[in-house]
């Protein structure tokens, strides 16, 4: 069985050298001692070109990339950590792996320390001795690179056949038996020499060189060989066709003899195959020694091969794609070279700098997140993207101030953004990432750094006076220091929006455990990319208020579905989930101006209009969106307007032909509560209302609601009830509506009956908290507030998750005398008629609130039923959508 | 017997979370000083490694529980145990003591167990973390050039942690997450210089850490050129923990099954950590999909990271129980060419 010598190298993919592989070629013009461009670009310190000589090398087919920097004007040391650091960071040049070149050791020990694959370092020799030798193998070896060795000892560099296979033998014997090198990493380079130079001793260079190449291979086990291969045409430079044929064919019999890696300039070779036969007689005549007068006859005939040059290929069809396509390429593909050209293109195109950051450079780092999180970018091209767009960003700032100063503007910051990694952390990855996408979007950001406590992040926060808090954190326990954060800024009076970010982090946390400490806006950004609109939204004069209403909405929606999906997990027995009953404040006691009923009839539609709440109008016709923000709305906006002004027209028709009657009736009653029932007191006889009591486990020292909670004990309090309704007279206008086919029409008749519903139980709240029941009689409550439910009071209805039960409005309806007061009518199961109608029960005290009944067990459903005198039968079947059983 | 030996006859368990166990505690601020640290002017809490000092009970008993669940290898509560790491506390003049409490309460712990039941000898692997800085990735997006950390001061702060470890009595040295392989270089690179100026050796064990749905290293590189990176140190195993469940490490550890000579470990996280940083998956659920590994004999050490518990432990030990380990010569046999 052989041993398994292969070499393997590695960038950031691997680099397998296999019998199959045939030949690696290395990149060699990123060498200070071989491009005069390369030195250029080096000693000017523009690294970002000699990055683009390093991605060219990769991208013509590179497999290694050779790095010299033996320059004497040159800090070696510096020159190589410096490039080898910023190659690291450049995805596209890094995934192949690093030939390490320079004569000098600390310059080969300074890349060997940068590099995290699995390097070649080229090259050491016997030259000073084996001391020496030894020392830097051993070196190597802990460093985990593989070597070049080349032919050269004490007595110096070997030119012949003999002297090759002498040095590379012993030198390789050193290596395995005393070094422990493993065979496979072991490449030898026994010199290349030129050839043709005229002298008669070197006409044999090549043909020595195939010779101990051959011998390597077949002698010394494991070994690779490898060379420099431009160093054979030295003396044809300058005649470029020349070379070219000779480079190549000089490697097809090197290769043919087992040379298997070697350094060449891909766009310094010509294909074998096509070099022309007189050409390449001449040259393999010279290469192979072949006749005497070889050197003399390919000169003269070099003469007549006329300079042909090739082209470059390198693919720039994008470079033809619109504008925006181009800058989300670059962006995705971390290209820098066109970024200013393109922006300036994009800038043309728009009113202001600001809105080619917004739209297509945001748009093409979006592309970036979407690629990075489904796994087809990894980070460090994402942190590629993230300069493009800082270049491009970098472009348009002085556009950008000139126009600040035009609008007499100077402060050209968007707003003042502190980042910090929560104590206890020390993940700063993505927070930096985040940092800089909203830096390159004109925010000043202020970075805390990493395990920064609370107290700090405050009090920098007041300091700074910054607009937003962005709180990153990594490992699981952050997600607790991030809930204490937003603990303190509360308890600091602070309303400063607070971002959340990082791995762990996620939108449900942030809605559950985070968003309900704090009044200010809480937002989970997931990445980078989503930071900037956020922040732009959160930070916006205009916008601002809005979105953190709506961002503290849809939080406590998801915040309710995550209970949801919780509730199913624990409970508490109905016993337990009563001690933990909300016992209301008896003082806090208002008599009502009357008890019993009282009926409001014809009430006024044109009043009432001031009450609809439009939002769920233009959800009934399926259109999402705020009134009245969704007017404005750029995908719905449109058809809002029309539906909106036709709803208008056709209610000012119905108001001036009062065509719909409202009516109400409204009763209150001395109440007292016994347990999850209250008593109502009905002229001496008692009337009980049943109601549940939520059983699934909360945190501890949360309370465990039901509604007779709102009603107090053992003394006398109030309850009160009513239904109205705003659709008597509704069949005739449909039914007109519907013998015209009209469907429009008589859709949009019943939703405005339905408004008109709303707004009338809306009314009639308010007449009751301010003067039927004035427990509230100095309110004063802009529309806004009253559709926000911001008064004192609740008004839940049967049927509704606070209290499911729908067969209850049996009992309130006996107690209203609905049909007969307003013409309101229950159905057999419970629906009211016309459907254009509310009903629910009123609670005075301030300790009530709505809340969601959720799942409950069968213990509180046996106990239920036998409260209400049925079946638990008939009980789980009107609450079989309640119940965890 | 010694570990490669048993190795050749089964498939060896490796510990669970150590930071999981330790948050049972509750632990408060002054869990983590002791006399001489009561003054400190730094915050501690969260500094894990500091308890194998000031609360060496609580560490010493979680390494019992893993014992008791049939683990055959614990690992020191070291994961930030070099200077690097202790920086962020203001720790560093404390790294030799920690290292080396840490491995002796260990090993006290492995020598109990051992004594109890002679046929199986317990281990303890000195774990080497990550530290928290890059050695190849810059933090600073405006300047990829730049590094918070060199390679010099990495392999100096490793080989401290290296000699403290072997001075306490650790049986193995494991490096272990990682994320950046030039890190794990200097760590390799360290303990190498330590074995030739202490003139012993003991074996290596390396697991690195896929984070990302691309399958690769946070540094960018591939299982393989991982796998290639750190193969010119005779290792006892390679393997990948953290950032992932088991199924999701499956081909991963497929790749490393069939490109390495050495020993292949695992040792993943008990899922990803759900929306509420919770770790889900049950010990029942964990040991069934590292049940698929050992069917495909992909694996000769298997253990538990973030998350998992002695219960998870104590499945995934009855599973391993059940099949032979990976054998070594698998390479060889493609190698007939």
């Amino acid at each position: 069985m052989k041993k398994d010598y292969t070499l393997k190298l590695s960038g950031l993919e691997p680099l397998v050298v296999t019998p199959e592989s045939n030949f690696v070629n290395v990149g060699e013009r990123t060498n200070v001692t071989g491009s005069a461009k390369f030195l250029k670009l080096i000693k000017e310190g523009n690294y970002d070109e000699a990055l683009a000589v390093a991605r060219e090398q990769v991208e013509g087919g590179a497999q290694i990339i050779d790095v010299n920097m033996d320059e004497g004007m040159l800090d070696g040391v510096e020159a190589m950590t410096r490039f080898l650091n910023l190659v690291a960071a450049e995805p596209d040049i890094a995934r192949v792996p690093i030939m390490i070149d320079s004569s000098k050791w600390p310059i080969i020990e300074a890349g060997l320390k940068v590099v995290q694959g699995k390097c070649v370092v080229n090259s050491i020799s016997l030259k000073a001795g084996e001391d020496e030798f030894i020392h830097q193998a051993k070196l190597i070896k802990r460093y985990g690179a593989a070597v070049i060795v080349m032919a050269f000892d004490e007595q110096g560099q070997a030119d012949t056949y003999e002297r090759r296979i002498e040095i590379c033998e012993r030198a390789y014997h050193i290596l395995v038996d005393t070094v422990g090198f493993f065979p496979g990493d072991i490449i030898f380079d026994p010199n290349i020499f030129p050839v043709a130079t005229g002298m008669e001793e070197h006409n044999n260079n090549a043909v020595d060189f195939f010779r101990a190449t051959k011998w390597i291979r077949e002698n010394l086990a494991g070994a690779h060989v490898s060379g420099g291969v431009s160093n054979v045409s030295f003396s044809f430079r300058g005649n470029n066709t020349v070379r070219e044929a000779m480079h190549a064919a000089f490697l097809y019999h090197a290769i043919q003899h087992g040379m298997d890696m070697g350094i060449v300039n891909p766009s310094m070779l010509e294909v074998y195959d096509d070099i022309p036969k007189d050409l390449l007689e001449h040259v393999e005549d010279v290469l192979l020694n072949r006749r005497a007068d070889a050197t003399e006859r390919l000169l003269t005939f070099a003469e007549t091969v006329k300079q042909k040059g090739k082209t470059e290929k390198v693919d720039e069809a994008w470079r033809s794609k619109p504008v925006e396509e181009r800058l989300s390429y670059a962006l995705v593909k971390g290209i820098v070279d066109f970024i200013d050209a393109d922006t300036e293109e994009a800038r043309q195109q728009f009113n202001r700098p600001l809105e080619v950051i917004e739209g297509p450079l945001m748009a093409g780092m979006n592309v970036v997140g979407d690629l990075f999180s489904s796994g087809k970018m990894f980070l460090p091209q994402v942190v590629k993207s993230a300069r493009v767009m800082k270049k491009a960003v970098a472009y348009l700032m002085p556009f950008m101030e000139e126009e600040k100063l035009k609008s007499g503007n100077t402060s050209n910051s968007q707003g003042k953004i502190l980042m910090a990694t929560v104590k206890g952390d020390v993940h700063d990855i993505g927070k930096n990432i985040v940092g800089v996408v909203l830096a390159c979007n004109n925010f000043d950001i202020i970075d805390m750094g990493v395990m920064v406590p609370t107290e700090k992040i405050i009090a920098k926060a007041i300091e700074e006076n910054v607009d937003v808090i962005g709180l990153s954190g990594l490992i699981t326990p952050s997600l607790d220091e991030m809930v204490g954060v937003a603990k303190e800024l509360e308890r600091a009076g602070l309303k400063t929006p607070l971002l959340i970010g990082g791995a762990t982090t996620s939108r449900v946390h942030t809605a559950v455990k985070i968003d309900p400490h704090y009044s200010g806006s809480v937002v989970h950004v997931v990445d980078a990319s989503k930071s900037v609109p956020v922040v732009q939204k959160l930070i916006g004069k205009e916008a601002g208020p809005l979105f953190h209403q709506n961002i503290k909405e849809d939080y406590a929606k998801y915040r309710e579905e995550y209970a949801n999906r919780q509730r199913e997990k624990k409970y508490l027995s109905i016993e337990q989930a009563r001690s933990f009953d909300v016992k209301v404040d008896a003082k806090n006691i208002v008599k009502p101006t009357f008890t019993g009923t009282k009926v409001f009839e014809h009430i006024d539609l044109e009043m009432l209009k001031a009450y609809i709440d439009w939002t769920p109008f233009f959800q009934t016709w399926e259109l999402a969106g705020k009134y009245p923000q969704i007017l404005n709305d750029e995908v719905v906006g449109k058809e809002a307007t029309k539906l909106f002004k036709d709803a208008n027209l056709l209610l000012n028709q119905i108001i001036a032909e009062k065509s719909l009657q409202a009516n109400a009736v409204v009763g209150f009653w001395p109440a007292n509560r016994q347990g999850d029932d209250v008593k109502l007191d009905i002229a001496g006889t008692t009337t009980t209302l049943h109601f549940l009591r939520q059983q699934n486990e909360k945190a501890s020292g949360q309370q465990y609601h039901c509604l007779s909670d709102f009603v107090a004990e053992n003394t006398t309090d109030y309850m009160g009830g009513f239904a109205v309704t705003a659709g008597i007279g509704i069949e005739k206008l449909v039914a007109a509506f519907e013998a015209d086919h009209d469907d429009y029409h008589s859709i949009m008749v019943k939703a405005i009956a339905d408004r008109l519903a709303e707004a009338l139980a809306e009314y009639m709240h308010e007449l009751v908290r301010t003067e039927l029941w004035p427990y509230a009689p100095n309110e004063n409550l802009s529309k806004t507030d009253l559709i926000k439910e911001a008064y004192q009071g609740i008004r839940p209805a049967p049927g509704y998750p606070a209290c499911p039960d729908h067969t209850e409005k049996k009992t309130l309806f006996n107690l209203l005398d609905a049909e007969k007061t307003i013409g309101l009518s229950l159905t057999d199961s419970y629906a009211m008629y016309p459907t254009a109608a509310v009903c629910g029960y009123y609670f005075s005290h301030p300790e009530a609130k709505y809340f969601g009944l959720g799942k409950i067990q069968k213990d509180q459903v046996t106990d239920y039923a036998k409260r209400k005198g049925l079946s638990l039968e008939e009980t789980e079947k009107w609450l079989a959508p309640n119940l965890a059983y | 017997m010694n570990i490669e030996q048993l190795l050749a006859k089964r498939v060896l368990v490796l510990d669970g979370a150590m930071g999981t166990m330790i948050q049972r505690h509750h632990l408060e601020e002054q869990d983590f000083r002791n006399a001489a640290l009561a003054n400190h002017p730094h915050p501690l809490k969260g500094n894990n490694d500091l308890l194998s000092i000031t609360k060496p009970e609580i560490i010493k008993d979680i390494h019992r529980q893993y014992f008791e669940a049939g683990a055959d290898i614990c690992e020191t509560n070291t994961f930030s145990g070099t200077t690097i790491a202790q920086a962020d506390y203001h720790l560093e003049f404390l790294v030799d003591e920690l290292n080396y409490q840490s491995a002796k309460i260990a090993k006290e712990v492995a020598n109990e167990f051992t004594a109890l039941n002679p046929n199986k000898p317990r281990f303890v692997a000195g774990s080497i973390g990550p530290t928290n800085r890059t050695a190849s990735l810059s933090p600073d997006v405006n300047d990829p050039g730049y590094r918070a950390v060199n390679y010099d001061q990495l392999v100096i702060a490793y080989k401290q942690q290296v000699k403290g470890l072997i001075d306490g009595g650790v049986d193995l040295l494991l490096v272990e997450t990682i994320f950046d392989t030039l890190n794990a270089k200097a760590a390799l690179f360290a303990i190498e210089e330590v074995f030739e100026e202490l003139n012993c050796r003991m074996p290596i064990m390396v697991s690195g850490t896929i984070t990302d749905a691309s399958g690769r290293t946070l540094s960018g590189q591939t299982t393989e050129a991982f796998l290639i990176s750190v193969s010119h140190i005779p290792l006892l195993s390679i393997g990948l923990n953290c950032a992932l469940g088991a199924a999701a490490l499956r081909p991963y550890l497929q790749i490393l099954s069939n490109k390495s000579e050495f020993h292949i470990s695992a040792h993943p996280n008990a899922g990803l950590p759900n929306e509420m940083g919770q770790y889900d998956e049950s010990p029942a659920y964990m040991a069934q999909q590292i049940e698929v590994f050992l069917k495909e004999g992909l694996v000769n050490i298997i253990g538990g990271c973030c998350g998992t518990t002695p219960d998870h432990i104590k499945a995934i030990a009855e599973v391993a129980a059940k099949y032979a380990p990976r054998p070594l010569e698998k390479l060889q046999s493609t190698d007939n060419n």
